[in-house]
């Protein structure tokens, strides 16, 4: 029966990068994540071209203005302003970019630490192995919020003690996932295959290893991309985060949380927007995983 | 002369695609009486399995099956609504198939397993259950059966597995089993004792059994009659006696060729083949699918192919064979 | 099997401790706790006082060993702030946290598996894309916003519900809902998955070729199967929740353990905090070995190793 199946599957040859193109745009998370994305992406590139006013500007006398679809609202303040009179749509463009930055920077460090890690585990085996997978253990028992918490109230709260906290722990993933990789490659038979035939190990590794580990990578990073952003506005709005007045899209609703009663908007418009690209992020990420996986997807 | 306990005639199964449609049985007709046991063979890919689900409408969700008839002891199975036909599944017709390691929840025990096919179709008390699973157990050749009635499918092997299968088949004493393969997966000293078993049990209950097979060793073994499957058509059925004195269709011919038979073949001698591949299930398939690898193909079989008849009574699908 | 369990749970005790040592070390090693405590304001001098008094001034392994000895005794010292014992504030405070984390891991089983489940039976309907939806939404949600914005509407709008408290068995629900959200999606798509998976197996075919009923089929021996891995997912995820109930009771001020690491944190309060640490770390390695004591005891064939 299934032979008949495979049978079906005469289709004509195409080039790789047609028919990863072919997935890509057919795959609708994935082009609406991406166009998402691109969208926040350029917004913080350009925001100082975008942003109305200054969004550090305070104005008193202009304090709450409700945003453009409420009869009190104007179009000089689109996004209405905040309880300091600043202006809301500014803070939300820049905010774009520190969301971001954040992000990027954060799944650097973290998933260079959690690469490592994983490829070490994986290559080496054993002992080395051991070790490692103990201290993945270690840090998935560690509750990660509060520890964030606690050492960014010793070290006081700033954009760099963010980032670096959030590097150095969240690297689990990688780990897990390129050690995983890795052993699949280092024991296939493949390997043993291509030694038969005399390639040197290193480069059997990098011509191998590479390529399959750079998949999973990529999925791995975009979605703790989105947990970095995720953590760092829970951090910010506890107080802990990023400090004003700077314009932290967790910062803002912190900010905004004592107005939610009568003002729902101030808390609602940064929480849509955080939602938006961190699902933006999501959708990537799965949609690299769908479209990557081998022919199972449906 | 009884009307067939199964009866099918042009018999279509489609498997749709991006472009157009597979078409994987095309039209097959054929029928099995009580009490016979039909062996259907081909190579891989020729229909065979499709053809033995879709009898049970087991086929996967995107394969289409289409009938003139499909008659089981009467009754029209394609007007059949899906309530209906399970009451007839595993009750008064069963299937086996072809790979035991994986045919069995590894969650439950031998004994649920068994005793929920009877206790589906028969009103019968627990106790009643197990001692019928107990004696179907034995029968197929399992020892300490009571003991196994508590045990866990990983716990036993493949031939014992499959014979679980079978004695979960009987459990509601049906007229017609359908086996899918029953021992390809199975070692050759295995493969004897199931065959040898499905025989006796077929004898014993007067069931009905259509074996699919692309073994002609099993098929000399223990079939009354044959039918040859070949890129989703029937081209050559009747008495496996008939078939393999005086084989009518040059597949047939070409399939018995390729076996070495001890006391025949010479030592050194060449072993028969097929030259061609089977042709694309896909696209345009008129006249005769077998005409590309035929030797004696002639004008006419790219167009129709009536039915003739072979020297032994069989009905052929090829236009050299003897219309008598 | 009984030498599994404690070789596990050995191993448990010492990843806790070794969580421990990790956090005792970020701390230490990122600031002067003696500072912190002692405020902004303080001179050097009392500064120093400070350190005496909290022996801050030993050397970083005493320290460590002290409160290691100690806290295998279940002896964590005296709150800073509070000056209760520790352990007693833990005690009073870890029910409400432990019904909290109890609730919303309910909820998301009840919400995701039947939604898992459907999704997959159904598969590309419109309730399979509305699972995923959901699914998708609640991973992308930042919980203390999700929170908020319940608040909002239920409380503010609708004042169906209280804001906050757990004066009432009603201050539960929104919490319980804003922290339960946060699971859903990963156990309803494992659940999905993991039936898709199994319905396609081969037994599943048998059990259908016997005439076996549709209900029979999907939850006797489908969902049997597919559930499985959903049992470790759930155990972790109740772990996660328990770590992350501080954001839930922060914003609806509830008094559980969460919020007492809280005011702990705010307050420089760190044997307290320590304490939360190590017991949250147990916590979550106690339930993962419970998840995998359940997985060996549904699956017959992980138990016969």
């Amino acid at each position: 029966m299934t032979d008949t199946l495979s049978l079906a599957t005469h289709l004509p040859p195409r080039s790789l990068l047609a028919g990863a193109l072919r997935r890509v745009l057919g795959h609708h998370g994935l082009m609406l994540g991406g166009i998402i994305l691109l969208f926040v992406a350029l917004v913080a590139i350009f925001a100082p071209l975008l942003a109305p006013h200054d969004p550090y500007a305070q104005n008193l006398s202009r304090r709450l203005i409700p945003p453009i679809w409420h009869a009190k609202g104007t179009w000089e303040h689109v996004l209405g302003t905040d309880k300091l009179g600043r202006d809301y749509l500014s803070r939300l463009i820049y905010g774009s970019r520190l969301s971001l930055m954040i992000g990027l920077s954060a799944t650097l460090i973290s998933g260079l630490i959690g690469t490592t890690l994983g490829v070490l585990a994986g290559y080496f085996g054993g002992r080395t192995d051991a070790v490692i997978n103990y201290l993945i253990t270690t840090r998935l028992a560690m509750p990660v919020v509060l520890v964030a918490l606690a050492v960014a109230s010793l070290v006081g709260g700033s954009l760099q003690v963010v980032i670096l906290v959030l590097g150095l722990l969240l690297w689990d993933r990688f780990a897990v996932v390129t050690r995983s990789a890795t052993m699949q490659v280092c024991h296939g038979d493949y390997i043993a295959a291509a030694q038969a035939i005399g390639c040197s190990t290193s480069r059997i590794l990098l011509s191998e290893l590479l390529p399959n580990i750079l998949n999973a990578l990529i999925v791995v990073a975009t979605l703790e991309m989105a947990h970095a952003i995720l953590l760092e506005a829970t951090l910010s709005f506890l107080g802990l985060g990023v400090p004003p007045p700077a314009p932290s899209w967790g910062l803002m609703i912190a900010e905004g949380k004592q107005y939610m009663f009568f003002s729902p908007w101030v808390i609602t418009i940064p929480g849509v927007t955080l939602l938006v690209l961190v699902l933006a992020i999501n959708l990537v990420g799965d949609g690299i995983r769908d479209a990557s996986a081998p022919e199972n997807r449906n | 002369m009884s009307d067939p306990l199964l009866e099918v005639r042009d018999l279509h199964v489609d498997i749709p695609l991006a472009h157009g449609s597979l078409r994987a049985v095309r039209g097959i007709d054929f029928h099995v009486d009580r009490g016979e046991l039909l062996c259907i063979v081909g190579e891989s890919g020729c229909g065979k399995s499709l053809t033995s689900l879709a009898l049970m409408n087991l086929l996967p969700s995107r394969a289409r099956r289409r009938a003139a008839a499909l008659r089981f002891a009467g009754q029209d199975l394609t007007a059949l609504p899906e309530r209906r036909m399970a009451d007839l599944r595993g009750n008064r017709m069963a299937m086996i198939f072809q790979e035991p390691m994986t045919s069995l929840n590894p969650a439950y025990t031998i004994g649920n397993q068994l005793t929920e096919a009877l206790t589906r179709h028969r009103r019968v008390t627990a106790a009643q259950a197990r001692d019928r699973a107990v004696h179907l157990l034995e029968r197929v050749g399992i020892t300490a059966a009571a003991s196994r009635l508590g045990q866990y499918p990983h716990q036993l092997s493949g031939g014992l597995r499959q014979r679980v299968m079978i004695a979960m088949a009987l459990m509601c004493g049906p007229e017609l089993i359908i086996a899918d393969e029953p021992t390809t997966a199975l070692d050759v000293t295995i493969q004897a004792q199931i065959l040898h078993l499905l025989r006796e049990l077929q004898r014993e209950f007067g069931m009905a059994v259509v074996l699919i097979t692309h073994d002609l060793g099993v098929v000399a073994r223990i079939a009354d009659r044959v039918a040859v499957m070949y890129a989703g058509e029937i081209v050559e059925t009747g008495r496996v006696d008939a078939l393999f004195a005086a084989p009518a269709h040059p597949y047939t011919r070409g399939l018995l060729a390729c076996i070495p038979v001890p006391g025949r073949t010479r030592p050194g001698e060449m072993l028969g083949s097929i030259p061609g591949i089977v042709p694309s299930l896909t696209g345009n398939l008129d006249g005769c699918a077998f005409r590309n690898r035929c030797g004696e193909a002639r004008d006419i079989c790219a167009r129709t192919v009536p039915w003739g008849h072979g020297a032994g009574g069989q009905a052929v699908r090829c236009v050299n064979a003897g219309v008598a | 099997m009984l030498r599994f369990a404690l070789r596990r749970i050995a191993v448990a005790i010492a990843v806790a401790f070794t969580v421990s040592l990790a956090c005792f070390l970020l701390l230490h090693l990122s600031g002067d706790l003696a500072t912190a405590i002692a405020g902004p304001e303080a001179t050097a001098a009392q500064i120093d006082t400070v350190r005496r008094q909290y022996g801050l001034d030993r050397p970083l392994a005493v320290q460590f060993g002290d409160w290691l000895w100690h806290a295998v005794q279940l002896d964590f010292g005296r709150s800073y702030y509070f000056q209760d014992r520790v352990i007693d504030l833990i005690a009073s405070r870890l029910p409400v946290t432990m019904i909290l984390g109890g609730l919303a891991l309910a909820f998301a089983l009840v919400v995701a598996v039947p939604l898992g489940v459907v999704a997959a039976i159904r598969r590309d309907s419109w309730i399979d894309r509305l699972a995923l939806l959901i699914a998708v939404l609640g991973q992308a949600m930042p919980s203390f916003w999700f929170g908020l914005t319940l608040i909002i509407v239920f409380s503010v709008q609708l004042r169906w519900l209280p804001a906050s408290g757990a004066d009432s068995w009603q201050g539960f629900i929104l919490p319980v809902v804003a922290l339960g959200y946060y699971a859903t999606p990963a156990i309803m798509r494992l659940t999905r998955t993991g039936m898709l998976d199994v319905l396609g197996s081969d037994y599943i075919r048998t059990a259908r070729a016997k005439g076996l009923r549709t209900g029979t089929i999907m939850f006797k021996h489908a969902l049997r199967n597919a559930i499985i891995p959903v049992i470790a997912l759930a155990a972790v995820q109740l772990g996660f929740m328990l770590g992350g109930s501080l954001v839930i009771e922060a914003v609806f001020s509830l008094h559980g353990l969460g919020y007492l690491a809280w005011e702990a944190i705010a307050r420089n309060d760190y044997p307290v905090m320590q304490a939360i640490v190590l017991i949250l770390a147990m916590i979550y390695i106690l339930l993962t070995l419970g998840a995998d004591l359940l997985n060996a005891l549904i699956d017959p064939r992980i138990r016969v190793r």
